[in-house]
């Protein structure tokens, strides 16, 4: 579903002699086969977002190739568009000034979802997610945790074969986060969509992701289960000191065990 | 493209309609601002009887036409000058990650009627100053087309100032030198300016095919730079031309956007 | 006192380094305001070939006139806005302010005038220097004629300051702040000298746009540095001014501050 081989993304900084080249991913090879779920951890700045820029179509890559659904992101940008949702916890992909069932009917109309399949579906992921109660509202007046269950239902009515998920419980209440949760679990085990997630909660990935995958300093540190994750420490660790000790534990320009 | 133009200005639309006393404030606001520069040219007549050798209602009439493309351009596509801020809230990138032009998306933003004040203003001008310049009715058929040629021109003009905004996006302000620049600069005869200037806005920006070339066919009156006759009629062929630049630009932004990121 | 003016100085000085952070921006608003400067000289020129001295102006005068309106633009915030005041009270965030052992009028202006001087040096000297380079303006002659200009101009800036700091407490009372803005903005443009020089406007009309508050941001300015007007006098008038929109600005404080105490912003 997802294949990314040898890429790289670096980007130029600074004016004048101050002039550098930056690597934000470098090297990046790794497959998603369909109906997975795999977790993609990383510290600030590791390089998370651009991969994830890169899979949507937003950021070429500077060298390698990706493909997604059977498409080249940046060739092809509307119609990948068309096969994967996309979520952004830090920001909404949701029209602000817009109650929520406008922006629902708005996004029918632009990815042309059939409308007697958009009515089942909206139906469905309103009752999963409870939106009930708050459809009629503008989006900028919703709550964190409102907000955040609109925009998955917004990438969700596509019905895409990928999800895509950028720290998608980043600020919400424990409640929220299992009903999240909750619902991510159900929509890949019941539907098979593929979901790459990243995210700075360990908690999301031992409740969700049977794969993890870390990048740190823009090259692939560990992909594997979360067993073979947790078997890298000693026994009795907890997730977290694990991979503490693999963030730290990755010099700058030196690879990472595999 | 136009389907999805229309549902996305639709929806606004109907977003902003939710605030009507808001609405009919900056519908005013923008009808006032904008009779300004109508009031700046009603003084200007008090002191003299004609300025760059043009009589009040042909000047008003040259300021009708360039403010009604000016402000159906702005309506329909002016939003695209507001790149800058939204590739620096990240709003940008929400817009390329759905299935339709960014372009489209970014004209459609906020599309509210305000700006049909300017419009509402321009048509009440032209309304005045027509019936005294007493055209011959074998020249008018010039009016409607070099005003949808103006339209096209302008349009070019926003689209360009919003590519300028992939490379200088913490100077947006740039891209307003051309856009109100250039509707200031159409709004009196062009006879008034420096002969580099007119000659600049001729053949480099076609700014003059905005009303100035056609009007002197429509008013009859020789060309003061003596430029060629068919110049007159070369305002499709400007703004074509210019059209094809916008887009070629706009596309070299987003691919350089893509490049770049932030 | 004297840490209190110390205090209100380091404002200032943080008001011009927040501004320097945008530099780009400024020096775009330069180059914006030139091109207008420019095309608006041109028309000017036009005229005072037409009716050569025309309201007592000859064609440099007119020139000159142009070239320093748009140099006002930045500093003067002509356009409006400027203050961070505005959105602070749209999104309620002011009650804190309110609520600070310092003045907030004291404080807001001790911020503008920092950003006026960093506008003053992006955005007002390019335009004025091409002027002079392509069409050729007016220079005052001798050290106090400068001295009565930096006056006008630095009092012009206060009386635009408290025209704008009144325009952004008015959302205290009045919801739809979009009117007010608009209002503001079309009076400012058209009373200020903005649009055409206030000397051009004919009769009774004339005269009382020449008598408003609106006339000492940009007409007086100029016509002092022109040296077209009695420098005590144009003083007088824009201090007159200054003071009136002070003391109103100070009462409205006072009122919204009465009124966050009582219902809680």
């Amino acid at each position: 579903m997802i294949e990314v081989d040898r890429a790289g993304r670096s980007f130029t900084v600074g004016r004048g002699s101050a002039r550098r080249t930056v690597h934000a991913v470098r090297d990046l090879s790794f497959t998603v086969g369909a109906g997975e779920f795999v977790g993609y951890l990383g510290p600030n700045g590791a390089g998370k977002s651009t991969t994830i820029k890169m899979l949507t179509g937003v950021l070429a890559p500077t060298s390698g190739r990706l493909r997604v659904a059977g498409l080249d992101p940046t060739r092809r940008r509307t119609a990948l568009a068309r096969r994967i949702g996309v979520v952004f916890g830090q920001r909404t992909t949701l029209w602000w000034d817009l109650p929520l069932k406008d922006s629902f009917q708005l996004i029918r109309y632009l990815y042309k979802v059939d409308r007697i399949d958009f009515r089942r579906r909206l139906d469905e992921l309103a009752g999963l997610l409870d939106l009930g109660s708050f459809m009629d509202t503008p989006v900028r007046q919703l709550s964190l945790g409102q907000r955040m269950r609109g925009d998955v239902t917004a990438a969700l009515l596509h019905d895409p074969a990928v999800l895509v998920l950028d720290e998608p419980t980043i600020g919400l209440d424990v409640v929220s986060k299992a009903a999240m949760r909750d619902f991510l679990r159900r929509l890949n085990a019941e539907r098979g969509t593929t979901v790459l997630l990243t995210t700075h909660d360990l908690g999301d990935i031992e409740k969700l992701c049977r794969r993890v995958m870390l990048i740190d300093h823009g090259r692939l540190g560990f992909d594997g289960t979360l067993d073979e994750l947790r078997a890298t420490g000693p026994d009795g660790d907890s997730l977290e000191e694990v991979v503490a000790r693999l963030y730290t534990g990755s010099a700058p320009g030196t690879p990472a065990p595999p | 493209m136009v389907r999805t133009y229309l549902l996305l200005a639709w929806t606004w639309l109907r977003a902003s309609a939710q605030y009507p006393v808001s609405l009919a404030m900056m519908v005013l606001g923008s009808f006032a601002v904008n009779a300004l520069d109508v009031a700046a040219i009603w003084i200007i007549f008090q002191h003299t009887g004609s300025l760059g050798g043009f009589g009040l209602a042909e000047v008003m009439f040259l300021y009708g036409t360039a403010d009604m493309s000016f402000a159906l351009a702005d309506t329909l596509f002016g939003n695209v000058d507001r790149l800058s801020h939204h590739i620096r809230s990240g709003s940008f990138d929400t817009m390329l990650i759905r299935p339709a032009s960014a372009f489209v998306q970014m004209a459609t933003d906020r599309f509210s009627v305000h700006r049909f004040g300017r419009l509402a203003q321009s048509a009440v001008v032209l309304g005045i100053a027509l019936p005294r310049l007493g055209l011959p009715w074998e020249r008018t058929w010039m009016v409607p087309l070099m005003i949808a040629c103006g339209v096209v021109i302008f349009a070019a003009i926003f689209t360009l100032g919003g590519a300028l905004q992939f490379l200088l996006t913490d100077a947006p302000e740039v891209a307003n030198a051309f856009t109100y620049g250039g509707s200031a600069l159409t709004q009196y005869p062009l006879s008034v300016y420096g002969e580099q200037l007119v000659r600049g806005v001729t053949f480099v920006v076609p700014l003059a095919f905005v009303n100035w070339q056609p009007a002197l066919y429509v008013l009859d009156r020789p060309d003061p730079l003596g430029l060629p006759y068919w110049l007159r009629f070369a305002a499709p062929l400007a703004a074509l031309l210019l059209a094809l630049a916008a887009a070629l630009a706009w596309r070299a932004g987003i691919r350089r956007y893509r490049s770049t990121g932030s | 006192m004297e840490d209190v003016f110390l205090l209100y100085a380091r404002i200032a000085a943080y008001g011009f380094r927040r501004h320097s952070a945008y530099r780009a921006a400024a020096l775009a608003g330069a180059f914006t305001n030139s091109v207008f400067g420019i095309l608006r000289a041109y028309v000017l020129i036009a005229l005072w070939q037409a009716r050569p001295g025309l309201a007592g102006y000859d064609v440099t005068d007119a020139v000159t006139f142009c070239f320093l309106s748009q140099a006002f633009i930045g500093p003067m915030q002509v356009f409006g806005g400027g203050l961070q005041l505005a959105g602070r009270v749209r999104s309620g965030d002011v009650a804190v302010d309110l609520l600070r052992p310092a003045s907030l009028q004291l404080w807001s202006l001790a911020d503008d005038l920092g950003r006026a001087a960093y506008l003053f040096l992006l955005r007002s000297l390019p335009p004025t220097f091409l002027g002079a380079a392509l069409f050729g303006i007016v220079v005052p002659a001798g050290p106090a004629a400068w001295a009565a200009f930096a006056a006008s101009f630095t009092l012009g800036v206060l009386v635009s300051f408290a025209l704008r700091y009144l325009t952004a407490l008015s959302c205290f009372w009045i919801v739809d702040d979009q009117g007010v803005q608009s209002l503001s903005l079309v009076l400012t443009l058209f009373l200020s000298g903005m649009v055409l020089p206030l000397n051009l406007f004919p009769g009774w009309f004339g005269e009382l746009t020449r008598t408003l508050p609106w006339a000492a941001m940009v007409q007086v300015p100029a016509d002092v540095y022109l040296g077209k007007r009695d420098v005590l006098e144009a003083l007088a008038f824009q201090i007159s001014w200054a003071a009136a929109l002070l003391a109103l600005g100070a009462l409205a404080t006072r009122a919204a501050r009465r009124k966050v105490v009582v219902q809680g912003g």
